[in-house]
C-alpha cells in the first residue's frame, strides 16, 4: 500500500493547554446556562453537561446543561469571558 | 481515424465518468469528440467545461478522489499552466490518464509539433508515454488506466501524441472490442476514495518530521518498480486485444547494428524508414524508440546498445544551459556500463520537418565520429 | 436562552488556529449548517494548517486540500464525481480565504459559479493573506496596515477600497449569495441551511476577524465582528434568486468604535476616518437602493 498524504487521527486527541497564558474560570453561581460561551468558543473547548452539583443563581437552572471548560483544548482566547452577559467567567493568569 | 479521434475512442472504451477540459490547439478535437459522445449518449460521463487547464487538472484530481475514473487532455501552454496541479495529482496518488498533444512553446506563438511541453513535466511524478501511431494513441489510454490504477503503482499517466502529424492525420485504427475493454479495466477501485463514514483529510500539512519524505520516496519507488508491471501489462494487452504495443522501448533493426539513434513519438516513423533505406545500402544502423519515457527504460537501453559503435539521441525538445533531457538520461543510464560515444541532436522544434536526409545526416555524423553538429535542419531560409 | 444553532459539532477541538480565531468559528458554524453528508475543499489559506499537522484532522467530514487557485475547480470535480455515482444528496463546499477567493482563485470561482454546479463556496474573509503573515489582498479594506502596505514615510496603508466578492457574485446572477459574520451564529448557520436547500451554485462571504492580523485582543473577535455590522462597515445581506434583502442592525455603532479596537487602523487620522465613513455610507445607500429595486 502506498504511503498516502491522507490523515484521519482526530485532533481532539491532542492537548492544546500549553498555548494558553490565562484560563477562563466559570463562577457557576452567576451562570444562567445561556450557552453563549459555548456558542462562541472557536476551539470547541466548552462542553455542555447536566451536573446538579454545580452552583447556579437559582435551582431552576440546575436542570439545564451547564458549560464546562475543556482545559485540554482551551487556548485561553478569552472570548467566553468577554461575551458572557452575566460576568460569570473570569480569565485567570496561569503560571508555568 | 485521426489521432485525436483515436484518443477519444480510447477514453470511451475506458468508460471514463468525468471529463474536464479546456480547449487548446491541437488538443481541441479530442474534447470536442468527447463532448459529442456525451451529448449523444455514447459516453456516460460528466463533462466539466472548465475555464483553464489548472482548473481542469484540479477538477479531475478531485473527481478521482470521489472514486470515479476521470480524464483530461491538454497541450503546450495548457500543460505548462497546469504544472502545479500535475504535482498535486501525482502527490495525491490519483491514477488519472491525460492526453497531451505535443506542441511547441512560445514565444513566438507556434502551434506545431515539439515535445518540450511534456519534457518540462518529467519531474511531476507522472508516467510518460510517447506514441508513434494513432493505434498506439488509442491503446495507450486503456493501458494507461490499467497501469496507473495498479495498487502497487497509483501514479498518473501522461499519454503523448504529436501535433498534427498524429492528432489531425488519419490512419487505419482497429477499434478495440467494447466488452473486452470493459472487462479489461473494470471500474475504478480506489482504496482511499472519499469515505463519509471515516472522514479523512487529503493533503494536510506535513512537517519535516512527518512522513513527507517517505511519501515522496514511495512515489519514486512506485515509479521505479512499475517497470515490471508495465512489461507484464503490455504483454497481456497485446494478447487480449491482439495488439502490437512495444515494450518500454521498441528496438528497430538493432540486432547487429553498429550505429543507432534514440527517438520518441511520431518522428520515429521517418527514422525507421531511413534505417530501412540505409540497411538496403548495407549500413548497419538501427533505432531505439522510447515508448515510455517515465519510468525511464534504462535497462532496456543498456541491453539494446551492447555492441554499438556509437549512439545518437534525438531530442525534439529543448533545455538550456545543458544537453537535452533524454541525452542526460541515456548517458546516466549507460555510465560506467557501456563505453561508446553518445551524441545529442536537437530536431524538429516548432514543427520543423525532420526529414529522411536529416536522419541520414545524423547517422553519417555518428559513423564519421564528427562531433560538430548538434542542431539539425536549422538554418532560416 | 433557547439554542438556535445545531448542537452537533463537525469541527473538532485540538485544531491549530490562533487563539480567538474568527476563521475557526466560521468553519464551526458552516459545518453545523451543512451536516455530516458533506465534502469540503480547502485551498492554500489559514485552514491549510488549522486542521493540524500530519497525522491529524480537525473535521468530521472528508476534506481535500487543493492548490491555491483551485478550490472552485476542486468542488466542481467533487460534485460531478459524486453525481456520477448517484450521490446527489451529498453536499459539496469550498472553504477559502479572501486571497484564494478575491485574488488568485477569482477566475476559478467565477467559472464554477457560472457553470452552475450544485456547490457552496464559502469565503472566510479575514481581509488579508494571514497565513503568510498579513499581506494585502483585494479584500483588504481601505486604510488598513498590512506588511505589504506598511505605514512608512512615503507610502502608507492600503489606499484602495475593498473588493466585495459577494457583490460580484450577485452581478453574476448566482442563485444564492449572502454575507455573514461570526457574531451572528444563528444568522450564519441559517444562511448555510438556506444555501443547502437550493440546488445550484451558492456563495457566502463571512467576515472572520483575525486577532494577530488586525492587531486586537483575542477576546474581542466576536465584539469586532458585531461592530463591523453595527457600524455598517460589513453589511449583512442575502440575495436569493435575484431578491435582495439588507439587514438593518437595530443597534448602531460608529465607525470609530470599529476602527479604534484594531491596531491595523491605529495610524489613521481623523480626515482619513471620515473618508472611510463616507465610503461606508455610500455603499450602504447603494445597497438600500438595490433592495428597493
Amino acid at each position: 500500500m502506498a504511503i498516502l498524504p491522507i490523515t484521519s487521527v482526530s485532533s481532539a486527541t491532542k492537548e492544546m493547554a500549553s498555548w494558553r497564558t490565562s484560563k477562563p474560570v466559570i463562577e457557576y453561581s452567576k451562570c444562567t446556562r445561556c450557552e453563549i460561551c459555548w456558542k462562541f468558543c472557536p476551539d470547541v473547548a466548552i462542553d455542555l453537561v447536566i451536573d446538579p452539583d454545580l452552583k447556579s443563581p437559582s435551582d431552576r437552572f440546575k436542570t439545564l446543561e451547564a458549560p464546562v471548560i475543556d482545559y485540554n483544548h482551551c487556548k485561553g482566547c478569552g472570548i467566553c469571558a468577554a461575551e458572557c452577559p452575566f460576568g460569570a467567567i473570569e480569565m485567570v493568569r496561569e503560571e508555568v | 481515424m485521426t489521432g485525436n479521434e483515436a484518443v477519444a475512442m480510447g477514453v470511451k472504451l475506458s468508460r471514463v465518468k468525468v471529463v474536464a477540459a479546456y480547449p487548446i490547439t491541437p488538443q481541441t478535437t479530442i474534447v470536442e469528440k468527447l463532448a459529442e459522445m456525451v451529448a449523444n449518449g455514447d459516453l456516460d460521463s460528466k463533462f466539466i467545461e472548465v475555464e483553464s487547464e489548472h482548473s481542469a487538472m484540479s477538477s479531475v484530481t478531485a473527481s478521482e478522489i470521489t472514486g470515479v475514473r476521470s480524464y483530461t487532455a491538454s497541450s503546450s501552454h495548457g500543460i505548462l499552466y497546469m504544472h502545479e496541479a500535475l504535482h498535486w495529482a501525482a502527490g495525491m496518488r490519483v491514477p488519472l490518464v491525460m492526453s497531451v498533444v505535443n506542441r511547441a512553446i512560445g514565444p513566438p506563438w507556434n502551434i506545431w509539433g515539439e515535445q518540450t511541453d511534456t519534457f518540462n513535466q518529467r519531474d511531476t511524478g507522472w508516467m510518460q508515454i510517447y506514441c508513434e501511431t494513432n493505434q498506439e494513441a488509442m491503446d495507450s489510454i486503456m493501458l494507461g488506466y490499467k497501469i496507473a490504477e495498479n495498487k502497487k503503482i497509483l501514479l498518473p499517466v501522461m499519454n503523448m501524441l504529436d501535433a498534427f502529424t498524429l492528432s489531425h492525420t488519419s490512419e487505419p485504427v482497429e477499434i478495440r472490442n467494447e466488452k473486452t475493454a470493459a472487462d479489461y479495466l473494470g471500474d475504478l477501485d480506489l482504496d482511499f476514495k472519499l469515505d463519509f463514514n471515516n472522514p479523512a483529510s487529503y493533503g494536510s500539512l506535513a512537517s519535516p518530521d512527518s512522513p513527507f519524505m517517505e511519501m515522496k520516496r514511495d512515489m519514486r519507488d512506485s515509479m521505479y518498480n512499475a517497470v515490471g508491471t508495465i512489461k507484464n501489462e503490455i504483454s497481456s494487452f497485446n494478447e487480449l486485444f491482439d495488439a502490437d504495443l512495444p515494450g518500454l522501448t521498441e528496438n528497430f533493426m538493432m540486432e547487429d547494428a553498429d550505429y543507432a539513434l534514440v527517438t520518441a513519438g511520431a518522428i520515429s516513423s521517418t527514422a525507421k524508414y531511413t534505417v530501412r533505406k540505409m540497411r538496403e545500402r548495407g549500413q548497419k544502423v538501427g533505432l531505439i524508440r522510447l515508448y515510455f519515457y517515465r519510468p525511464f527504460p534504462a535497462e532496456e537501453i543498456l541491453k539494446a546498445v551492447k555492441g554499438l559503435k556509437a549512439l545518437g539521441v534525438v531530442e525534439r525538445n529543448l533545455s538550456f544551459g545543458q544537453r537535452g533531457p533524454t541525452f542526460e538520461d541515456v548517458v546516466s543510464s549507460l555510465y560506467g556500463r557501456v563505453n561508446i560515444p553518445i551524441r545529442d541532436y536537437v530536431v524538429g522544434l516548432g514543427g520543423r520537418d525532420v526529414r529522411v536526409k536529416d536522419y541520414e545526416k545524423m547517422f553519417e555524423n555518428l559513423i564519421e565520429g564528427n562531433n560538430e553538429i548538434d542542431w539539425i535542419n536549422v538554418e532560416v531560409k | 436562552m433557547p439554542l438556535s444553532i445545531p448542537r452537533e459539532e463537525y469541527m473538532l477541538p485540538g485544531h491549530t488556529a490562533c487563539a480567538g480565531c474568527g476563521a475557526a468559528l466560521s468553519m464551526r458554524y458552516v459545518l453545523k449548517g451543512m451536516g455530516p453528508k458533506s465534502a469540503l475543499a480547502i485551498p492554500a489559506c489559514c485552514w491549510s494548517i488549522i486542521p493540524g499537522e500530519f497525522p491529524y484532522t480537525a473535521l468530521k467530514i472528508p476534506m481535500l486540500q487543493t492548490p491555491f487557485a483551485a478550490a472552485a475547480a476542486a468542488i466542481s470535480g467533487l460534485r460531478e464525481g459524486l453525481d456520477a455515482q448517484g450521490k446527489e444528496d451529498y453536499n459539496v463546499l469550498a472553504f477559502a480565504g479572501d486571497g484564494g477567493t478575491a485574488d488568485i482563485g477569482l477566475q476559478g470561482l467565477s467559472a464554477a459559479m457560472e457553470r452552475g454546479h450544485n456547490v457552496l463556496y464559502v469565503m472566510y474573509d479575514n481581509e488579508a493573506y494571514m497565513n503568510t503573515g498579513i499581506q494585502r489582498s483585494g479584500s483588504t479594506p481601505f486604510g488598513a496596515w498590512t506588511t505589504t502596505t506598511p505605514v512608512g514615510l512615503k507610502r502608507n496603508y492600503k489606499r484602495e477600497n475593498k473588493k466585495f466578492v459577494a457583490d460580484l457574485m450577485i452581478a453574476q446572477n448566482v442563485p444564492y449569495v449572502a454575507t455573514a459574520t461570526i457574531a451572528y451564529p444563528e444568522d450564519l448557520s441559517r444562511k448555510v441551511a438556506v444555501a443547502k436547500s437550493i440546488k445550484g451554485p451558492k456563495f457566502i462571504q463571512i467576515l472572520s476577524p483575525c486577532p494577530p492580523g488586525w492587531f486586537f485582543n483575542s477576546a474581542d473577535t466576536v465584539k469586532i465582528s458585531r461592530l463591523a455590522v453595527e457600524s455598517k462597515v460589513f453589511p449583512l445581506y442575502e440575495s436569493k434568486n435575484g431578491k435582495f434583502a439588507l439587514y438593518k442592525p437595530a443597534k448602531t455603532a460608529s465607525i470609530s468604535d470599529y476602527l479604534s479596537l484594531q491596531g491595523r487602523f491605529g495610524h489613521l487620522r481623523e480626515e482619513e476616518v471620515r473618508l472611510i465613513e463616507e465610503a461606508v455610507e455610500k455603499r450602504w445607500s447603494s445597497l438600500l437602493e438595490k433592495e428597493q429595486n
